[in-house]
């Protein structure tokens, strides 16, 4: 869009730019191998979302697919824990503060957020963990519950809200802890469970602000592992393109490396103050249930028992069930990147970003949203994985 | 405004406060009447004190149109309810072609609402009344109980009339027709919820909220035969193009580079993870008609200060499927769909 006033954007406007990206795209073309194929995973819902509002897709050229990645957090939350949350804010009268895109998660019988707080409930939408601490504050005589989710990415917002609390004295405060982590998340792709096949991946378009938390050292071992190369991206067209082009330069001189192209945010090392903060308030699960992948061994975040009079898990009786998705929904399929979304028969049908049937479809930066709420006035080639020969 | 009726004194319009006794029909309410409403209103049809209004009207095709407004807060950079309660109805009488003519004003005050800002709220309406050109000729007070309302809630009710012959509506664009926009999109939603009291966001965002009426009596004068007229307010720019791409049964294709968005305004979409084209507006129109009368259109409209950055911005086409569609700077087109309910910010 233009400006009216001088609002020209820094550091976002030059990341837009047509004719940068259209420059980009031609230096990709001519640096493809002829006779080879690549398949890029982005992982990060906030790739999915720039790759299908900018309609990047048209701009590659057909030797390059690129695959839609689990990395959505609002996506991956499952029934169960949506349920968890609800029974939560509906039974224990207490004030649930939550992330906006998090209340319109489906339970399961087409439950949510938006519809417990029509049921009673006190839910409210807050824009960091600290709104969520200001209102324990400002109520000393409610229970204030943070739902906390996300990757690495918000993790760290969390933990300084328990600290704050810890040194305000707040009783009132707690955590209800959904945090996953990327790395897990990535080997469940990379090592699928026995009987589940693994998709065709040349080589990954990797998480930005998760590292810029974790740092981009921490993929090395698990690349070298699976022999894959991944270029850490920033969010803009522009980032993303220069990322594919360094990924296919990676490919073809075949080297194994973590490289970063987000160089403006992300260093080798991550944020040490961050990490520092999640290590001292936090422990990994012994396993989480993700929604269309299943439960993922170490992949999740609890607080750790020294702050356990802040988790919300352990201050309330809150029952824990795993639901199991709808059999008919090609999630599992997508989120690993074995289809893609318009191959999968609910798409637009059943499951719309009105009535999502799986996670893809919840929230806006899962891979069936994006193409529903952009592409369906494209021309797009379904280009799912090929029958395994 | 000055003119305060006798009985009237022991109201206490600095320090006071709504009671239930101010909607019980005594002599609280009519003081309450006499000492805030009326003083602020004051015409001959709303000071006879009747339960109706006579309202003689000119020529023409006579339109109504009824509106409640409940934004919170009441009071945000650039407006207020009562100036949003005005401009809103009166809008939606010009989106018709209309010249608005008379308002009704209906009120329910919570308990405990200071009378100082019931004050400031219809001192605003009286003036953005006296903008648009039209009277609050009846109007109700009703009082809530404390909790049980968000300070004060209005709903108006407009007559207009319009031109024989100027017949816009939301079903009349056809192929080939040209969209054009009078201005800058998501000024009032970002001015809003920067005040929201759990967003502490600082920006000198204000709300467009103006009546629009005199810009469309210039608009049917250029160009008579306006085939669509419509406020983009609630659902933003987005929801209006597809209500009138279906009620039209058409497709419309919209350029990105052509929708003007304030520096400010696309800064704070991006913080939020929002959409400009999502975001409400108070004090603009899209307006949809010939081809070959939209220079016309788009000269007549920059002569008027609420025109002034008017521009096409696309084109209704053909389309079974009524989509509404983007071209970006890209080259590239996205679809430009309804959102599934409230605007909600993204994680991250």
């Amino acid at each position: 869009m233009s400006s009216t006033d001088k609002g020209a954007l820094r550091y976002i406007d030059e990341f837009r730019d047509g004719d940068l990206a259209r420059g980009l795209a031609d230096g990709i073309a001519a640096r493809l191998t002829p006779g080879r194929t690549y398949r890029l995973m982005e992982f990060c819902g906030g790739h999915t979302h720039t790759i299908s509002r900018y309609d990047l897709e048209s701009l590659l050229p057909p030797a390059v697919t690129l695959i839609h990645g689990p990395g959505c957090p609002v996506c991956v939350l499952p029934i169960g824990r949506v349920d968890q949350a609800r029974a939560l804010a509906l039974g224990h009268d207490v004030v649930l503060c939550c992330y906006g895109d998090v209340v319109r998660v489906p339970g399961s019988g087409d439950t949510n957020l938006i519809g417990a707080r029509a049921a009673g409930a006190d839910v409210r939408i807050v824009y960091s963990p600290t709104d969520a601490l200001d209102f324990a504050k400002a109520m000393p005589d409610r229970q204030v519950v943070f739902l906390g989710i996300g990757f690495e990415t918000t993790a760290p917002a969390t933990a300084a809200a328990v600290l704050q609390a810890e040194a305000a004295g707040l009783t009132n405060f707690s955590v209800l802890c959904y945090h996953v982590l990327t790395p897990p998340a990535l080997t469940a792709i990379l090592a699928p469970a026995a009987g589940r096949a693994m998709p065709t991946i040349d080589g990954f378009v990797g998480p930005g602000h998760v590292s810029t938390v974790i740092g981009a050292a921490v993929y090395e071992p698990l690349m070298h592992r699976y022999a894959k190369p991944m270029v850490i991206s920033g969010f803009e067209p522009v980032d993303i393109l220069q990322s594919i082009a360094m990924l296919i330069d990676l490919l073809n001189q075949e080297r194994v490396e973590v490289a970063v192209q987000y160089r403006r945010v992300v260093s080798w090392e991550g944020n040490r103050k961050a990490q520092a903060m999640m290590d001292r308030v936090f422990a990994v699960r012994d396993s989480f249930e993700w929604r269309g992948l299943g439960s993922i061994p170490e992949s999740a975040l609890r607080l750790a028992d020294r702050y356990a009079g802040f988790d919300a898990e352990r201050r309330f009786p809150l029952a824990e069930r795993s639901v199991t998705d709808n059999p008919a929904c090609d999630c599992p399929e997508i989120l690993r990147g074995m289809k893609h979304p318009l191959d999968c028969r609910l798409f637009g049908n059943a499951c719309t970003p009105e009535t999502p049937v799986g996670a893809c479809m919840v929230s806006s930066e899962g891979a069936c949203a994006a193409y529903y709420t952009y592409g369906r006035g494209r021309e797009v080639p379904a280009k799912s994985e090929p029958e395994p020969v | 405004m000055s003119r305060r009726p006798p009985s009237a004194r022991h109201l206490d319009l600095r320090h006071g406060a709504v009671t239930m006794s101010h909607g019980a029909g005594g002599k609280a309410m009519n003081q309450l009447i006499e000492g805030v409403f009326l003083a602020a209103f004051d015409n001959p049809a709303l000071n006879r004190r009747n339960d109706q209004a006579d309202i003689p009207l000119p020529a023409g095709r006579a339109v109504m149109t009824t509106d409640s407004y409940v934004v919170s807060p009441l009071f945000f950079p650039g407006g207020d309810i009562g100036a949003l309660a005005v401009n809103g109805t009166v809008n939606d009488i010009a989106m018709a072609g209309a010249q608005p003519h008379y308002l009704s004003a209906g009120f329910i005050l919570e308990e405990g609402l200071a009378l100082a800002d019931l004050v400031r709220v219809v001192r605003s309406m009286a003036e953005a009344a006296r903008q648009a050109g039209v009277v609050i000729v009846t109007g109700d007070t009703k009082v809530v109980e404390r909790g049980k309302g968000d300070g004060v809630f209005i709903t108006t009710t407009g007559v207009g009339v319009a031109p024989v012959g100027v017949n816009p509506s939301a079903d009349r664009a056809r192929p080939g027709d040209a969209v054009v926009l009078s201005g800058s999109i998501g000024d009032h939603g970002v001015a809003v919820l920067a005040q929201r009291e759990a967003l502490s966001f600082e920006t000198t965002i204000l709300s467009d909220t103006a009546p629009l009426a005199g810009l469309v009596a210039d608009m049917v004068a250029a160009v008579p035969d306006i085939h669509v007229l419509r406020d983009p307010t609630r659902g933003g720019l987005a929801a209006t193009l597809n209500e009138v791409a279906d009620q039209s049964q058409v497709g419309i294709v919209v350029e990105e580079a052509a929708i003007p968005v304030r520096g400010e305004v696309r800064a704070a979409c991006e913080l939020l993870g929002l959409d400009p084209l999502n975001i409400a507006n108070e004090g603009k129109l899209v307006a949809i008609c010939a081809g070959d009368e939209a220079d016309r259109l788009v000269t007549a409209m920059r002569s008027h200060p609420l025109g002034r950055d008017a521009a096409v911005i696309g084109r209704v086409v053909e389309d079974e499927r009524r989509f509404v569609q983007m071209r970006t700077g890209f080259g590239g087109s996205r679809l430009i769909d309804w959102l599934a309910g409230e605007p909600l910010p993204r994680i991250c």
